[in-house]
């Protein structure tokens, strides 16, 4: 064991080059042909599936699965992106278990569902090996269309108003497009730069063009691009990083998980990105376990999952805690954290137990601390910069129906807007149908109850 | 444990599991590996004329019917009669039968269509100690185009012939073994026992095309980019076997004539079925083709359970469903059944309601929530819910009682009646 590995501090090469190589592999490989065959045999094909229904850009599971079975995987890649242009990525970071999965009749039959995320994996990463865009533009409409945010919602959108023959123009504010695919997801979920070839394919289609460094409020306003263009999606995600409130919160090393994730995706040379020995994770959701899993996987002896309410109340699905239980990872529920330790830089943290009751969550008087010289807050992030006049619900963007916002001519979608759930499969939902009501609004189709 | 020890044309056996004249018992070698595993007999790969021995392609000779998994369905394959002199054959033979004198051994026959012809090579057989023949006039594939296999096989008038001729030439006991590529099997059977066979054994192998490749439009297995009809075997085929053994079994013309059951045994069941419709023993090719010579042991082991636990020797399994096989004119046209879904068993796959809605009668409803009820007003009992039901048992039939009103046609269920009194049937009798 390297000296390294047990240095106290936020230090960076606790681990060798090799082992980080190991760690960081695709957690969950491909399918291989016999593989994808057998899995795809298991389906009922039944009606009216309910892992249709649970899937929420609706994808026609059973058929793209049958397309596999009868060895055409590249007519399942289809079935799967004419619902969801993300559907590689989605194969990845979908938490199938309370979705498709989960609804499955063999997971109620035998505790077994189909693997569903993984044959859709296999027949998109075939196709996009492959190089196949199977979609072509109609013809141009001459209709231009920005939208705000490159990521998963911003993109979806993009991709199917330029289905339909509009131009589209992207305005994204840091320099990769991707959104949270490239800047929010473990990387051993998408490893080999996919969420860069993805949207790299997505753009085969043409008629969509990215800006980068343009910021909604900065650089571009809300006025300015109704003013230029026929119709604005909004598309730019929260900001904004929800602040723990506890005191000794602006002691060294206490950081937001998401930029701790996103410097991990972002680092070319994983023995250079520090991390520390003992790490402390606050919140209970897919971001939490994302960076506690990697810290762990950095070399950090200790992590802690803290989460404020009980286990079944986490927003990280069982197969996520599950997966950061294996990986080494100690997860506490009911326990908040009231106060950071350290002399400068953090070296405790204190949490009080809670209490779930009908008067919502108390602060008990049972007290205890973790050593902790590394603190990630993971409790949510807010909507940050919003262009006046536009109607907010809960914190986001207020929308009816298929995006629409207050603002006639502007839509907005993903984690943005409201019923956004934080989920990459729920904004590319969003983003499409609102393509499909810009369509239709621009195309003199006017959509329902519009 | 049962008593599974079978004496099938006098010839005994410490079990009724053979394996048939095919691949597997092409030599000593495998032969005495077969014994080792514990079949109870086998049927030595058929033996030609004296003379320069036949040869087979030199590219594939199978091609195969997967199902999920690449389980193995259905085999066919274009191999002929034995490729090995004829003379070491028989050495190999004599000497397998003397290290095994307990176990069954019949030696397989195809030689032209001539009385001297047959004469000489029982007269060549006689010194092996076999304990009987079996006449090939099923393969169909090859040797068929050479007047012999099933060419002789689809005519009665031949089997007939050359069955006496063997008849006439050896004591041995015969079986005679029977293609299914006709159309009336009782016609081949009615001739072998016209003949004077001991038995008939079947079914031998199905003209059949498994697959074609769409890249080189050529039928599968492929041969230099053509392919040629093969005999197709394996689970697939038992249903048409099982169908054909008991047509044999319940023929008044072939009544009582010994069969030995063949097509896609696979397991125990498989032989206790072929069995129950009145073959004596059975042959198996393909599942030792698939998984070796060690499947046997599981034959062994649950036919013997089944036996015991029915309380049951194994006489009293053979032939004991031939009464139960009738022509369709005698069902009960009155015994009235309805599907019945058991919801706690149910998973909620739909897929009853989506074979009902489609494509037969429009019996199930689904309900919010994912419930499916049979509406009974509309179920014919056609079963196919239960056949499309992934889950053993969610779906039964229920028998209404007599003198329940059938919901569907208002009218209380009656006693036995069929079609030959049906009022509808305009040749129908009077009831007596």
């Amino acid at each position: 064991m390297s000296q390294a590995r047990l240095s106290p501090g936020v230090v960076p090469g606790r681990l060798t080059a090799d082992a980080l190589a190991a760690n960081f592999r695709d957690v969950a490989p491909p399918l291989d042909r016999h593989e994808a065959q057998v899995a795809a045999d298991r389906c009922y094909f039944c009606h009216d599936a309910p892992c249709v229904t649970a899937c929420p850009t609706s994808i026609d599971i059973p058929l793209f699965i049958r397309q596999i079975a009868t060895g055409t995987p590249d007519a399942a890649a289809r079935t799967i992106l004419e619902a969801n242009i993300f559907g590689g990525m989605c194969a990845r970071v979908c938490p199938t278990e309370n979705l498709c999965e989960g609804a499955c009749v063999r997971e109620i039959a035998e505790g077994k569902p189909v693997q569903i995320g993984a044959l859709q994996r296999y027949a998109t990463d075939g196709l996009m090996a492959k190089g196949v865009h199977p979609f072509a533009r109609s013809t141009p409409t001459g209709r231009r269309v920005a939208v705000v945010g490159a990521g998963p919602a911003g993109l979806a959108c993009a991709h199917r108003l330029a289905m339909k023959g509009h131009d589209v123009v992207i305005f994204e504010a840091r320099e990769k497009p991707g959104g949270l695919n490239e800047y929010g997801i473990a990387s051993y979920k998408a490893v080999d730069d996919f969420a860069q070839a993805e949207v790299a394919w997505l753009l085969k289609i043409g008629g969509i063009e990215i800006r980068h460094g343009q910021r909604l409020g900065q650089d571009i306003t809300l006025d300015g691009l109704r003013a230029e263009y026929d119709a604005v999606f909004l598309g730019m995600g929260l900001g904004g990083v929800n602040a723990l409130r506890a005191e000794g919160e602006d002691r060294q090393h206490v950081l937001d998980a998401v930029s701790f994730i996103r410097d991990l995706r972002q680092s070319r040379d994983l023995t250079t990105l520090p991390v520390g020995r003992d790490v402390v994770v606050i919140g209970g959701g897919m971001t939490a376990v994302d960076a506690a899993v990697q810290a762990r996987l950095l070399g950090a002896e200790n992590v802690t999952i803290v989460y404020r309410r009980g286990q079944d109340r986490m927003s990280a699905s069982r197969h996520e805690q599950d997966h950061a239980t294996a990986s080494g990872v100690r997860i506490i529920c009911n326990a908040a954290p009231v106060a950071l330790h350290g002399n400068g830089a953090v070296a405790e943290i204190e949490f009080a137990y809670t209490e779930d009751g009908p008067a919502g969550l108390v602060l008990t008087d049972q007290r205890f601390r973790l050593k902790a010289d590394q603190v990630f807050r993971a409790i949510g992030q807010r909507l940050e910069g919003t262009p006046e006049g536009l109607a907010l619900e809960g914190g986001k963007i207020a929308v009816e129906g298929p995006g629409r916002t207050s603002i006639p001519g502007v839509w907005a979608g993903g984690d943005c807007a409201l019923g956004g759930d934080d989920l990459t499969v729920t904004a590319v939902a969003q983003g499409r149908d609102a393509a499909e009501d810009i369509d239709a609004r621009l195309s003199g189709r006017a959509g329902d109850s519009a | 444990m049962a008593d599974l020890r079978s004496t099938f044309i006098g010839i005994k056996s410490p079990n009724p599991f053979w394996l048939a004249s095919a691949p597997p018992t092409d030599k000593e070698y495998n032969v005495r590996r077969a014994y080792e595993a514990g079949w109870g007999g086998v049927v030595w790969k058929t033996l030609g004329s004296e003379g320069p021995p036949v040869v087979n392609v030199n590219g594939p000779r199978y091609g195969v019917i997967h199902g999920a998994d690449r389980r193995v369905l259905g085999i066919n394959n274009i191999e002929l009669i034995t490729d090995r002199p004829l003379e070491v054959n028989l050495r190999e033979i004599k000497s397998v039968k003397r290290d095994y004198p307990d176990r069954a051994l019949v030696i397989s026959l195809m030689v032209p269509c001539d009385e001297e012809s047959w004469r000489d090579i029982l007269h060549r057989i006689e010194d092996t100690e076999a304990d009987g023949v079996e006449l090939n006039f099923g393969c169909p594939h090859g040797m068929a185009e050479r007047g012999m296999g099933s060419a002789v096989g689809q005519v009665p008038e031949y089997i007939e012939m050359v069955t006496r001729w063997v008849k006439k030439h050896s004591r041995m006991p015969c079986i005679v073994k029977l293609t299914p590529n006709i159309t009336d099997v009782r016609k081949p059977a009615e001739a072998a026992r016209r003949g004077g066979a001991d038995a008939v054994s079947l079914i031998n192998t199905i003209n059949s095309i498994t697959s074609v490749d769409l890249d080189l439009f050529a039928p599968q297995p492929t041969i230099d980019g053509k392919g040629s009809h093969g005999g197709y075997c394996g689970p697939a085929v038992k249903p048409i076997a099982l169908n054909m053994v008991a047509e044999i079994a319940r023929n008044p013309a072939t009544a009582g004539l010994p069969i030995s059951g063949i097509g896609g045994v696979t397991t125990w069941r498989d032989a206790a079925e072929f069995m129950a419709l009145g073959a004596g023993n059975v042959q198996v090719c393909t599942a030792a083709m698939t998984y070796g010579f060690k499947v046997v042991q599981e034959m062994i082991s649950g036919l013997s359970d089944y036996l015991d636990g029915h309380d049951m020797t194994l006489p009293d399994l053979i032939g004991r469903a031939v009464p139960n096989v009738c022509d369709w004119q005698d069902l009960n046209l009155n015994y009235v059944t309805k599907a019945v879904i058991d919801q706690d068993a149910c998973i909620g796959c739909g897929r009853c309601y989506a074979a009902c809605e489609d494509t037969s009668h429009q019996a199930i409803a689904m309900k919010p929530g994912r419930v499916f009820e049979v509406i009974e007003e509309e179920c014919v009992a056609c079963n196919l819910c239960v056949d499309v039901c992934p889950v053993e048992n969610c779906i039964t039939m229920r028998e209404l009682e007599i003198g329940e009103i059938d919901k569907r046609t208002g009218i209380p269920r009656g006693t036995y009646a069929n079609w030959t009194t049906h009022p509808n049937n305009p040749m129908a009798r009077a009831a007596e």
